[in-house]
Formats: structure tokens, C-alpha cells, sequence
């Protein structure tokens, strides 16, 4: 098992993971790992969000272990994961799921078959309570999981249309009016 | 003529890909394979040619749950080959960073994989809706484990800090001690854990195991020690070539380790515990008296107990060391390489992780062997099922299914590890 370290940026600043209070009550996580290909399409739609650095909204990237998460969205109200997924439709579909309305299929984001991955964490999180008051989840379904660097034409297509949706939600979830920086 | 098979083509819960096969002809067990397919992963060869400061952050990344055990055991290889002792803080450090992996890994076995098996959940998830306080509890547990790996690793996962000869960056006296307050309040929840594993229900199973562990005089061991079993083995770790050998067997991507003349032995939470009782903390002790055991478990299904009175020493040792620790000048020893072979055994969570390096004039990497716990248990896990089955033979397929996994899940394999290996079947005719 091999996974990634988290960087845990803000604009040019870092912040540290439990340094999160309440002032940024949107938290977005983009999941996944660099070197398996486009495994890394959540981390790259990350990227391009903190470049947008928006007020209120807090941009960090994770290797999708379980336990990590749910502490990671301990103090957000509003999340937004992002990850790969790999349930045979077309490469690039975009999956969307509102956690509270909706179960995860747990295949939808295999991990691992020792430590919790992210469809795991949603619903321990929902089995102890710990849910934050939205959570949001887009799955970018991938065509290749090798090793290897680079993501696929078809699933780098499907990284705008993320970005708008995702500012669409941060529009609608934003507790305050707010603000993009460019 | 009655047959049937048993298959679980990917065991769950456990770490890496590997499978069992039982088949069973008219209730006798006639084949057993607890199968690694996990692809072997060749870390031994591509050590070759590197250099002898690159073997503890190469060999980490064999396993995302215990990488400070493969980087103590190749600090320690590396520094028996140059003849350098790590002493005092920097080796008290080494003993803390080694507390918080076994206080995760183990944490995370007993709640989130052993647990569900006791209490007749498919999986934690289902065991958190009835039971969200303890579920609550081993996760913040955990959290501690991986705080400690943090600090003195400088991240949870694969920490980047550590070097022969010591670390890059050692820890001032202030940001330990912030973490002496949440270890207490780990070392209780840890006392909870052992209560609330040793209520739980215990298959009647125990076999003459060979068990295998470091022993140290003063402490129980994580990084030195030499290696002992209950039947007279004591040897230094630079023997262990000359005592165990690693067998091919078809089914299986990893080795099978044995100890020659002999056969399987056991490794791991209960290979420790029955060879080092008397080094536990008095609280450890006391505790584990106080729920019935007594200094000898041979029940590889009470190892969940025994993981938990580890955790509980694990939180009181961190504290010891945290409560003694000053600054150390250096964060490391200065490191002449030269032409030697160097060996290094410390008990990984799962059991004794043994590694032999042999380099040249040049600090560079000639050979490299790895022999990492879950394949010295695999032989042990399999003997163990050819015991198990026929007592249970009479049990309905998907009932032996699920108790031959958790027999499988008492030694916590990680498979991974084992290919630097888990599938289930079971087959009736």
C-alpha cells in the first residue's frame, strides 16, 4: 500500500489540516494519487481551484485514506470531494452525489481491501453522526489506473466542467457573499 | 460421495490481495491454500546499486501501514554494518515513533477489521450503527498513533525523518510534551480496549506453537533484542540466516519462511507477549492479569486481546519517553561507510521484520534481503486451518467461510508486506 502525503495549501499559504476553524466553512478535497494516472484527476481539479482562491473556501489534497477525511471536514459545514472512479461508464462521465440524499456505492471508490477509503468514510461518518451539514461528491470516471504520470484526453476534458459545477456550488452553498481572486 | 469447496477470491480486511482455497471431501479437509497473489513487487533487487542511506525510505514505501518498522530495521542493518551505535535520545525517539505506529496499526486491526468478526458484523461501518461509541473511540485512538508517526516522522504515512544514524530533525522537549495530555487520555481508552476485547467470545483453539520474538534484558522489544522461542532458539540476529530458510510454494507469490529442522513458527503480537511478559509495563501486566490472562496466551483468536494490552503499552511507554526526553544535540551520527554486511531484526507490529544488507567500499548496495512477518506466518496460518476446519466441519459454507477468515485475520496478514500477499474458497466434493 502506498500513498501519497497531503499538501495543504490556501493560495501561497500553508495552513495546516487542524488549524480549519469555522473561517473557512467550505472545505473541497480533491482525492487521489499523482503517480496512478488519472487517479490524479481529483487532485488536478484542486489545483486549479486554490489558484481561484476563493474567500471562505479551503482547497486541500488527500490520498483518500478514510480516517483522514472524516477528521480533514471535522469543522467544515459545507465539502466537496473530488476523486476518480471506475464503474464502466465512458471515461470522463461525471458522477454527482448529495451524500444526505443519497448511499455511495462502496465499488464506486475502491481503496483498499485493508484501510476505509472514501465511499467507506461517508458512511461511518453517517453511521456515527459525523456528517458535515453538505457534502457534495463528484466522481470523475478514469480510463487508466497504471502507474504512471498524465491523465487521459477524455477524463482531462471532464476537469472544467468540474470546476464550473463546483463554483456553482460553492455560489450556492456560501454562507457569505463571496469573493474570487484572480 | 459429498464434496464442496470453500473460495473467498479476495479476503477482506486484510492488507494486499490474497485468496483462500479449502476443499472438503466427505467432511475431511483434503486441500488448503492460503493463496498471496498480490504480484511480487522485486524490492530486493532494486535496492542493488543504491545507497546505503536510501534503504530506510526505499523499504518504507513496502507497506503504507508499518513503514517505521522497515525503516528501523534497515537503520539498524545499516549501522551493525558500520559498527555505530545510536544511544540515548536518539534512541529513545526511535522507541516513540515506534509506539505510535503500533498504537495505529494495531488500533486499526482491533476495532475496524478483528472486531466485526466477534460480533457478527460484515464490516465496521455496520458495527458503528450499533455501536458508535466504541467505533468512536478506536478512531480517535488511532489518531494519536498516527500524531506521534507525524511529529517524529514528520508525516502519518510513509514518514520522511528518519536516517541512518539517527533523524534529520529532532523534536524540541515542548512539542512532545503537548502530545503527553492526549496520551493520557489514550492510555485510558487503550485500559478500555483491553476490557471490552477480552469480553468477547473466543473459539476454544490453541495448538503447540513455536513462537518466535525478540527479547531485549530491559525492555520489551521494539528495535534490538536477540531472537528466542519457547522451544530454546536464542540466537543473535546476525544467525537468523543459519536458523530460518524461505521455501517457494506454487501458490503463493510470497515465500514461505521456516525455521529449519523445524517448520512453521509464529510471529507477532502473541510471539511477544508469551516471550516478554515480564517487560510489559505494571500497568500492562496488571491490566492483562485483571481480564484473566494470564503471562501465556495460545489462542491466536484472543490475539485481539493482546494487540489491545500492546496498545496499552505502547501509550504508557510514549509517555515514559516523552516525560524523559531532552533535546539531543545532534539529530544524527556521522556514518563512514565501508566494505560489510550489516543485519537488522525489530518487531513490526505484525511480528519480526529481518533485513540484511551487504555493501561495498562505497556505501553502495550489492545485496538486500527482506523478510518481512506475514511471511513467516503464512505456514502457521494454513496449519492453523487444517486444525480449525475439521472442527467446525458441520457449519453451513458461508458460515466456515466467515470463521476461516477471521482465523486467517487473528494474525492480521499483510499481504503487501509478504510480496514486497488475500481470495477465499472453500470446495466441497
Amino acid at each position: 500500500m502506498e500513498e501519497n502525503s497531503p499538501q495543504s495549501h490556501r493560495g501561497q499559504k500553508e495552513i495546516y489540516k487542524h488549524e480549519i476553524q469555522n473561517e473557512y466553512p467550505i472545505l473541497i478535497v480533491g482525492i487521489g494519487n499523482t503517480y496512478r494516472s488519472d487517479d490524479a484527476v481529483g487532485l488536478c481539479v484542486a489545483q486549479h481551484l486554490k489558484r481561484l482562491a476563493f474567500d471562505s473556501v479551503y482547497v486541500i489534497e488527500e490520498s483518500g485514506d478514510g480516517v483522514t477525511l472524516m477528521e480533514s471536514w471535522k469543522n467544515a459545514d459545507t465539502v466537496i470531494l473530488i476523486d476518480a472512479v471506475h464503474s464502466g461508464a465512458q471515461p470522463g462521465t461525471i458522477h454527482r452525489f448529495d451524500v444526505h440524499t443519497q448511499t455511495i456505492p462502496t465499488k464506486f471508490f475502491h481503496y483498499s481491501t485493508h484501510a476505509i477509503g472514501v465511499a467507506e468514510a461517508i458512511e461511518l461518518a453517517r453511521a456515527l453522526k459525523q456528517l458535515p451539514k453538505n457534502l457534495i461528491v463528484y466522481g470523475i470516471e478514469g480510463k487508466c489506473f497504471e502507474a504512471g504520470i498524465g491523465i487521459s484526453l477524455e477524463v482531462e476534458k471532464a476537469v472544467v466542467e468540474v470546476m464550473m459545477r463546483v463554483k456553482q456550488d460553492i455560489h450556492n452553498c456560501s454562507p457569505r457573499k463571496y469573493t474570487e481572486y484572480h | 460421495m459429498k464434496s464442496r469447496t470453500i473460495k473467498v477470491d479476495y479476503l477482506a480486511r486484510v492488507e494486499g490481495e490474497g485468496a483462500l482455497y479449502v476443499k472438503i471431501k466427505d467432511d475431511t479437509v483434503v486441500d488448503i491454500k492460503f493463496k498471496i497473489f498480490e504480484p511480487p513487487r522485486f524490492f530486493e533487487a532494486f535496492l542493488r546499486g543504491r545507497t546505503f542511506h536510501e534503504a530506510p525510505d526505499i523499504t518504507a514505501r513496502i507497506c503504507g501501514i508499518c513503514p517505521v518498522a522497515y525503516q528501523m530495521s534497515s537503520v539498524h542493518a545499516m549501522e551493525d554494518a558500520f559498527a555505530v551505535k545510536v544511544d540515548g535520545q536518539l534512541r529513545a525517539l526511535r522507541r516513540l515513533i515506534y509506539c505510535g505506529e503500533w498504537i495505529e496499526s494495531h488500533v486499526l486491526h482491533v476495532y475496524m477489521l478483528h472486531a466485526p468478526d466477534f460480533l457478527g458484523y460484515p464490516d465496521a461501518i455496520q458495527m458503528a450503527k450499533d455501536h458508535p461509541d466504541i467505533v468512536h473511540r478506536g478512531l480517535q485512538l488511532k489518531k494519536i498513533g498516527n500524531e506521534i508517526v507525524a511529529l517524529i516522522g514528520g508525516r502519518e504515512i510513509h514518514p520522511i525523518n528518519v536516517r541512518v544514524g539517527g533523524f534529520y530533525k529532532v523534536p524540541a522537549k515542548q512539542e512532545l510534551s503537548l502530545l503527553a495530555e492526549r496520551l493520557k487520555w489514550a492510555r485510558d481508552a487503550a485500559l478500555e480496549t483491553v476490557r471490552w476485547t477480552a469480553t468477547l467470545n473466543f473459539p476454544d483453539f490453541e495448538q503447540d506453537y513455536e513462537f518466535v520474538a525478540l527479547r531485549h534484558p530491559e525492555e520489551y522489544p521494539f528495535n534490538e533484542g536477540r531472537l528466542v522461542s519457547n522451544k530454546g532458539l536464542d540466537i543473535s540476529v546476525h544467525d537468523y540466516d543459519n536458523h530460518f530458510t524461505e521455501e517457494h510454494v506454487q501458490h503463493s507469490n510470497a515465500l514461505h519462511s521456516v525455521h529449519k529442522g523445524r517448520g512453521s513458527y509464529f510471529v507477532g503480537p502473541l510471539a511477544r507477549y508469551n516471550l516478554n511478559f515480564d517487560k510489559l509495563s505494571p500497568l500492562a501486566q496488571e491490566t492483562a492479569r485483571s481480564v484473566g490472562l494470564s503471562d501465556v496466551c495460545r489462542n491466536p483468536f484472543q490475539s485481539i486481546i493482546i494487540r489491545s494490552v500492546e496498545v496499552l503499552y505502547a501509550c504508557d511507554e510514549a509517555l515514559r519517553i516523552i516525560e524523559q526526553y531532552e533535546k539531543p544535540d545532534k539529530p544524527a551520527i556521522e556514518i563512514q561507510p565501508h566494505a560489510a554486511v550489516g543485519f537488522g531484526c525489530t518487531e513490526a507490529p505484525r511480528g519480526i521484520l529481518y533485513h540484511r544488507y551487504r555493501i561495498d567500499d562505497e556505501g553502495v548496495i550489492l545485496d538486500a534481503k527482506i523478510v518481512p512477518p506475514t511471511s513467516q506466518n503464512q505456514k502457521t496460518i494454513e496449519n492453523d486451518l487444517w486444525q480449525f476446519i475439521p472442527q467446525h466441519i458441520k457449519l453451513p459454507n458461508d458460515q466456515l467461510t466467515l470463521q476461516c477468515e477471521q482465523a486467517i485475520r487473528n494474525y492480521d496478514p499483510c499481504i503487501s508486506c509478504a510480496t514486497h500477499f488475500l481470495k477465499l474458497k472453500i470446495e466441497r466434493e
